[in-house]
C-alpha cells in the first residue's frame, strides 16, 4: 500500500479515531472488561496512525505539512484547516503515546462508571490532537474549549476528596482565560475577514490590518492570558496543584503531559507567531515571570509533604523553562523549549503514573507514609529512579537536552536569566532526589509497607514505554530535533528580520 | 349638530374613494399569506369542540395528538405560505423571508412544547382541552406578530399571545404559586402592553401612520419629530417587558417559578422570539430614532443583573429564569449593532436559544414530577448516576447555554459578539464576554450537582415517556445541528434580515 496517498486524510484520521472509538463505546454493553480492551485498542490504533506523521514529515523549513483545507461554514468564513509542522507533530505523537498508557494505568483504579470514563478519555484525546493540528483560529478555539469539559468531568467524577472544588476551579480559570482569546480572535476576524492562521499572519506582516498598531498589545495580551493560565505561568498557576492532586491518575498524566503544553504551544504558535513585535517588546517581563515560576515552583515543591502536589509544583517549574526558552528568541532557546515540552510530558507523565500506582496500593500520597520502599518493591523503585533522573535532567536522559538548550538560549538573551534559571535545575535535583530518598531508602518505617506487591505485568507494560522513551530521547535527541529545528527556524524568521531592521536603523 | 353633519358628509364623500382605493374583499392569495394562523385557529377551535365530548380522564392523549397534528399542519402550511411572498389585507401582513423564519420557529417551539406536555399534564392533573387550545391560540398570536407590519395589528397579535400565556401560567390551579404567577404576569403584562400602545399612539402622532413602511419612510426622511423618540422609548418598554430584559424583568423569576414547566419552556422562547421579531421590525425596519443607548443600557443591565442574580438561586426554574434574562441581554447586544449584522445574529440567537431552552425545560418538567416537587438544585444530585442519558442531555443543553462549541448556543453568542465587534461596540462586547464567564459558573453548578454529588434517595426518577423523550431528542438534535453546521440557518436568517432591511417602495398610504 502506498502510504503517501494517505497524506491528505491522515491528520483527520489521527484526530478523530479516538472520538469515533469513544462513540462506539456508547454502543458496547456495560461489561467493563470489554470496554477497557476496546479503549486500549482504539488508543493504540491512534498511536500507530500518528506514527505516519513524523515518518513522512519532510524536514525542511517553510509551510505546514499534511494540510487539509476545506470550507466548514461559509459565513462566517470558517475553514476546516489542519496541518502540522516539526513542532506540532511531536505534540500529536506525545498525546497518542500517553493515552494508551493512561488506559493501562486506569485498568483497575477506575471501577465505577467505567464506560463514561473511557468515553471521556478518548474524546479528550481527540480534542487535544485537534488543538495541535488546527490552523484555523476558530477550529483551534473549538478544540481548545472542547478539552475543557472532558477534563473537568474526569477530575470531578473520578477524583479524590476535594474533586468538585478542583474541577470547578480548573474550569473557571481556563474558561475565563480563553474568553479573552476569543475576543482577540473575533477582533482579528472582524478586521481581516478570515480565521485562517496563515492568512492572518500574512495580513499582519504586510500591514493589511487596519487599526492593528493600536490594538496589537491588547490582542497579544488576549491570547497571552488564555495561554498563560494553561501553562500555567506564575501567578496564574493556582488551579494546577488542586487539579493535579484531585484528578485521577490518567487525568493527571494527560493534564501534565499534554494539556499544559497546549499553553506553551499556543504561546509559540499564535502569540509569538502572530504578534512577533509585541512578543519581543513584552519578552522581558514574561521571562521574569517564567523565572519566578521556575524558582518559586521548585521551592514550593521542596516543602510539599504530598507526593502528587510535589510533582504538580515541579511542573510549574519545568514549564517555566519552556516559556523562558520561547521568549529568549534564540534558536537554541526555542529548540530547547519544544524539547522540554516533550521531555516533561514523558517524564512527568511517568511520575504521575508511578504516584498513582502507589496510591492504588496505599490510598495516600503522603511522603511520610512511605520509606524504605526499595526493599518490598525493587522493580517499582527502579522505574521511579529512571523517571526521577529523567525529570532532574541527568545527561543521557531526556530532561537534560531540553534544559541545556533552554539555558544556553537564556544565556544568549541575557546572562542573568541563564544564571537564575540554572539554579532551577539544581533545585529540581534537590526536591526530586530528596523525595526519592525519603520514599525508597532506609528501613521500612511503616509495617504495612512491607507487604506491598511489586509491579505486575500490566503496570510494567505501562511504565516501560516511558523509560524507553526517556532513554532514547536522551541518547538520540537529533531524531526529534531534526524535525523541530526547521520549524523553529521558520518561527524565528520575523525576529531576525526585526533585528536587522533595528540594526539597519 | 352642524359639526356632526359636516363629519358625516365628509365621510360620505370620501367613502367612494376609500372603497376604490382598496379592493373590497381580500383575494385568495391574502388568505394564503395567513394560512398557518388559519390552520392553528382551526385546530384550536377543534380542540375546544372535541374537549367536552371526551371522557376527561382519557382526553390527554387524543387532544394532545390533535394539537400536535395542528402544529405540524401549520408547519406544512408555512411552507406553502412561503410560496406567496408579498403583502396581504391592505398592507397589514407581509410574507417575506423574515416572517417565514419566525413562523417556522414559533410553530416548531409550540410543537415541541406540546410533545413535552403529553405526560406532564397527566402527572400534574391539568385539564388538557384548555391547555392545548391556549397553546395553539397563543401560537396564532406569535406567528402573526412576526408577519404583521401594521402597529395596531402587531398590538392585537401581541395581546392574543399574551392573554393565552397569562392563562397558561395559572393552569396548575392547585398551587398558590401558579395563581400568583398568572396574576403577576397578567397585571404587569397589561401594564406593559399599555406602554406599547401608548408608544404606538405617539408614533402615529409623530409620523401620521401606523404602517411600518410608512413610518420608516418618514423616519428616514431626515427630520425626525421629537415625539418619535418618546414613542420609541415607550414601545421599547412594552417589548422589553415581553422579552424580559432589565429593568423590565422583575416579573420573570416569580412567573417562571409558578407556571407549569413546559409552559415556561414555551413562554421563555416562543412569545420572546415573536417579541424580538417585533422589536427587529420596530427598531431596524422602521429605523426607530434614539434606540442605541436605550438598547445599550438595557442589554448591559440585563446581562449583568441576570447573571449575578442567577448565581445565588437554588431553584432550577428560578435559575433558568434569571439565565433567560441574561440571554435576553446577550440578544439585545445584536440590536445595538449595525442592522445588517445585528438582525441576522439576533434571528439566529432566537432559534438557538429556543432549541436549548425548550430542551432544558423539557428535562426540568420531567424531573419535577407530580406537583412539581423536585425543582431545587439539591434534587439534581447524583442524576448522572441514576439516569445517565437524561443527565447527559441536560448537560448538553447547559453547555449550550454556557456557549461551549459544538452547541447552538456557542454560535449564537459568537455571531452576536462578532456583530458587536464589527460595529465597534467594544464596551458592550467586553461586558458580554465577562458575563458569559460569570454565567458559566451557575450552569456548572447544576452539572456538578448531577455528576459529582451522591444521589439522594427520596427523589424518584421515572423513565422518560416516549413523547417527552422525543421532544428532548428534537431539541438536542436542533442544538447540535446549529452547533455543527450553523451555515444554512444563518444564511436563511441573513436572507430574511436582508429582506427586512432592503429599501422597498412604500405602499400607497392615505396620509392626512
Amino acid at each position: 500500500m502506498n502510504l503517501e496517498s494517505l497524506s491528505p486524510f491522515i491528520l483527520s484520521l489521527v484526530t478523530f479515531i479516538p472520538a469515533g472509538g469513544g462513540l462506539l463505546i456508547l454502543l458496547i454493553p456495560r461489561r467493563d472488561r470489554d470496554i477497557k480492551v476496546f479503549a486500549f485498542v482504539i488508543s493504540l490504533l491512534a498511536f500507530v496512525a500518528s506514527l505516519h506523521l513524523p515518518v513522512h514529515l519532510h524536514r525542511e523549513p517553510g509551510a505546514f505539512k499534511f494540510e487539509i483545507d476545506k470550507i466548514w461554514i461559509s459565513s462566517p468564513n470558517i475553514h476546516y484547516h489542519m496541518g502540522i509542522d516539526g513542532i506540532s507533530v511531536w505534540l500529536v505523537v506525545l498525546t497518542t503515546f500517553l493515552t494508551p498508557l493512561c488506559v493501562l494505568i486506569s485498568w483497575t483504579s477506575i471501577h465505577e462508571r467505567v464506560k463514561e470514563f473511557f468515553i471521556l478519555l478518548l474524546i479528550l484525546e481527540t480534542a487535544l490532537i485537534g488543538v495541535f493540528t488546527s490552523l484555523d483560529l476558530f477550529l483551534f478555539y473549538f478544540f481548545w474549549e472542547a478539552t475543557l469539559i472532558p477534563m473537568a468531568l474526569l477530575i470531578g467524577m473520578y477524583g479524590h476528596g476535594r474533586r468538585v472544588y478542583a474541577a470547578v476551579k480548573y474550569f473557571l480559570f481556563t474558561m475565563i482565560g480563553s474568553m479573552f482569546m476569543l475576543a482577540a480572535i473575533l477582533w482579528l476576524y472582524a478586521k481581516t475577514g478570515s480565521f485562517d492562521f496563515t492568512v492572518i499572519q500574512n495580513a499582519i506582516r504586510n500591514g493589511g490590518v487596519p487599526g492593528f498598531e493600536s490594538a496589537s498589545l491588547w490582542l497579544f495580551l488576549g491570547f497571552f492570558i488564555a495561554f498563560a493560565v494553561k501553562v500555567p505561568l506564575f501567578p496564574l498557576h493556582t488551579w494546577l496543584p488542586d487539579a493535579h492532586v484531585e484528578a485521577p491518575t490518567a487525568g493527571s498524566v494527560l493534564l501534565a503531559g499534554v494539556l499544559l503544553k497546549m499553553g506553551t504551544y499556543g504561546l509559540l504558535r499564535f502569540d509569538v507567531g502572530l504578534f512577533p513585535e509585541q512578543a519581543r517588546r513584552n519578552a522581558s517581563w514574561i521571562m521574569v515571570l517564567a523565572l519566578i515560576g521556575i524558582i518559586y515552583g521548585a521551592l514550593v515543591s521542596l516543602v510539599q509533604p504530598n507526593m502528587k502536589k510535589l510533582i504538580a509544583y515541579s511542573s510549574v517549574s519545568h514549564l517555566g523553562f519552556v516559556v523562558l526558552g520561547i521568549f529568549s528568541f534564540t534558536t537554541a532557546g526555542l529548540n530547547g523549549a519544544v524539547f522540554v515540552m516533550l521531555a516533561h510530558g514523558v517524564a512527568t507523565g511517568g511520575l504521575f503514573m508511578l504516584a498513582g500506582i502507589l496510591y492504588e496500593r496505599r490510598h495516600t500520597y503522603e511522603i511520610s507514609e512511605f520509606g524504605g520502599l526499595a526493599t518490598p518493591m525493587p522493580k517499582y523503585a527502579t522505574f521511579f529512579l529512571v523517571t526521577v533522573l529523567a525529570s532532574v535532567g541527568l545527561p543521557l536522559l531526556n530532561g537534560f537536552i531540553g534544559e541545556f538548550l533552554v539555558l544556553s538560549g537564556a544565556f544568549q538573551a541575557r546572562p542573568i536569566y541563564g544564571i537564575l534559571a540554572a539554579t532551577g535545575v539544581i533545585w529540581s535535583a534537590c526536591y526530586l532526589l530528596w523525595m526519592y530518598q525519603r520514599v525508597f531508602f532506609g528501613k521500612v518505617t511503616h509495617e504495612i509497607n512491607n507487604a506491598l506487591p511489586d509491579l505486575n505485568l500490566r503496570e510494567k507494560a505501562a511504565l516501560s514505554p516511558i523509560a524507553v522513551a526517556a532513554l532514547v530521547m536522551g541518547v538520540a535527541p537529533l531524531l526529534w530535533l531534526s524535525a523541530i529545528d526547521p520549524a523553529v527556524q521558520t518561527a524565528l524568521v520575523p525576529f531576525t528580520q526585526l533585528a536587522s531592521k533595528v540594526v539597519g536603523r | 349638530m352642524t359639526m356632526m353633519a359636516m363629519t358625516l358628509t365628509t365621510i360620505a364623500h370620501s367613502l367612494p374613494g376609500l372603497l376604490a382605493q382598496a379592493p373590497m374583499l381580500p383575494q385568495g392569495a391574502d388568505y394564503m399569506r395567513i394560512l398557518p394562523e388559519l390552520v392553528l385557529s382551526f385546530f384550536g377551535m377543534l380542540i375546544m369542540v372535541v374537549d367536552p365530548l371526551l371522557d376527561e380522564d382519557n382526553s390527554h392523549q387524543s387532544l394532545g395528538a390533535i394539537a400536535l397534528i395542528g402544529t405540524l399542519a401549520a408547519l406544512a402550511s408555512t411552507f406553502w405560505m412561503a410560496q406567496y411572498p408579498g403583502t396581504a389585507f391592505w398592507n397589514m401582513v407581509r410574507v417575506e423571508g423574515f416572517s417565514i423564519f419566525f413562523h417556522y420557529l414559533v410553530i416548531a417551539i409550540a410543537a415541541v412544547a406540546i410533545l413535552s406536555s403529553f405526560e406532564y399534564l397527566r402527572v400534574q392533573r391539568i385539564r388538557a382541552g384548555e391547555y392545548y387550545g391556549l397553546i395553539l391560540f397563543g401560537t396564532v398570536g406569535m406567528s402573526l406578530m412576526s408577519s404583521a407590519i401594521e402597529l395596531v395589528l402587531i398590538f392585537i397579535a401581541l395581546e392574543i399571545s399574551s392573554i393565552s400565556t397569562y392563562v397558561l401560567a395559572g393552569l396548575r390551579r392547585r398551587e398558590a404559586s401558579s395563581s400568583e404567577s398568572s396574576l403577576k404576569y397578567f397585571l404587569l403584562g397589561s401594564f406593559a402592553t399599555a406602554f406599547f400602545l401608548y408608544g404606538v399612539a405617539l408614533m402615529f402622532g409623530a409620523t401620521g401612520s401606523t404602517n411600518i413602511d410608512a413610518i420608516s419612510q418618514v423616519l428616514r426622511s431626515g427630520n425626525v419629530p421629537v415625539l418619535a423618540y418618546l414613542a420609541t422609548a415607550l414601545m421599547f418598554v412594552g417589548l422589553g417587558f415581553k422579552v424580559a430584559s432589565a429593568p423590565f424583568h422583575i416579573w420573570t423569576p416569580d412567573v417562571y417559578e409558578g407556571a407549569p414547566a413546559p409552559v415556561v419552556g414555551l413562554m421563555s422562547t416562543g412569545p420572546k422570539a415573536a417579541a424580538f421579531a417585533v422589536l427587529l421590525r420596530v427598531m431596524f425596519e422602521a429605523n426607530a430614532p434614539g434606540r442605541f443607548w436605550l438598547i445599550w443600557a438595557s442589554a448591559a443591565l440585563s446581562m449583568t443583573l441576570g447573571n449575578v442574580a442567577a448565581l445565588v438561586q437554588d431553584n432550577v426554574k428560578r435559575l433558568l429564569a434569571y439565565s433567560s434574562i441574561a440571554h435576553a441581554g446577550y440578544l439585545l447586544v445584536a440590536f445595538a449593532a449595525q442592522p445588517e449584522l445585528g438582525a441576522s445574529a439576533a434571528m439566529f440567537y432566537t432559534a438557538a436559544y429556543a432549541a436549548m431552552n425548550v430542551g432544558a425545560f423539557a428535562v426540568v418538567s420531567h424531573i419535577a414530577n407530580a406537583g412539581e416537587k423536585y425543582v431545587t438544585l439539591e434534587d439534581y444530585a447524583g442524576l448522572g448516576r441514576k439516569s445517565p442519558v437524561l443527565a447527559a442531555t441536560f448537560t448538553f443543553f447547559l453547555m449550550s447555554l454556557i456557549g461551549i462549541p459544538i452547541t447552538g448556543g456557542f454560535f449564537a453568542k459568537f455571531y452576536v459578539l462578532s456583530a458587536a465587534l464589527k460595529s465597534d461596540l467594544v464596551g458592550l462586547a467586553i461586558i458580554l464576554v465577562l458575563n458569559s464567564a460569570l454565567g458559566a459558573y451557575y450552569y456548572l453548578r447544576i452539572i456538578v450537582m448531577m455528576y459529582m454529588r451522591e444521589p439522594r434517595g427520596e427523589v424518584p426518577v421515572t423513565p422518560v415517556p416516549v413523547a417527552a423523550g422525543l421532544a428532548i431528542a428534537v431539541c438536542m438534535l436542533a442544538t447540535l445541528y446549529l452547533g455543527v453546521v450553523p451555515g444554512p440557518v444563518l444564511d436563511y436568517a441573513a436572507q430574511g434580515a436582508h429582506q427586512l432591511l432592503s429599501d422597498r417602495a412604500a405602499p400607497i398610504v392615505s396620509r392626512r
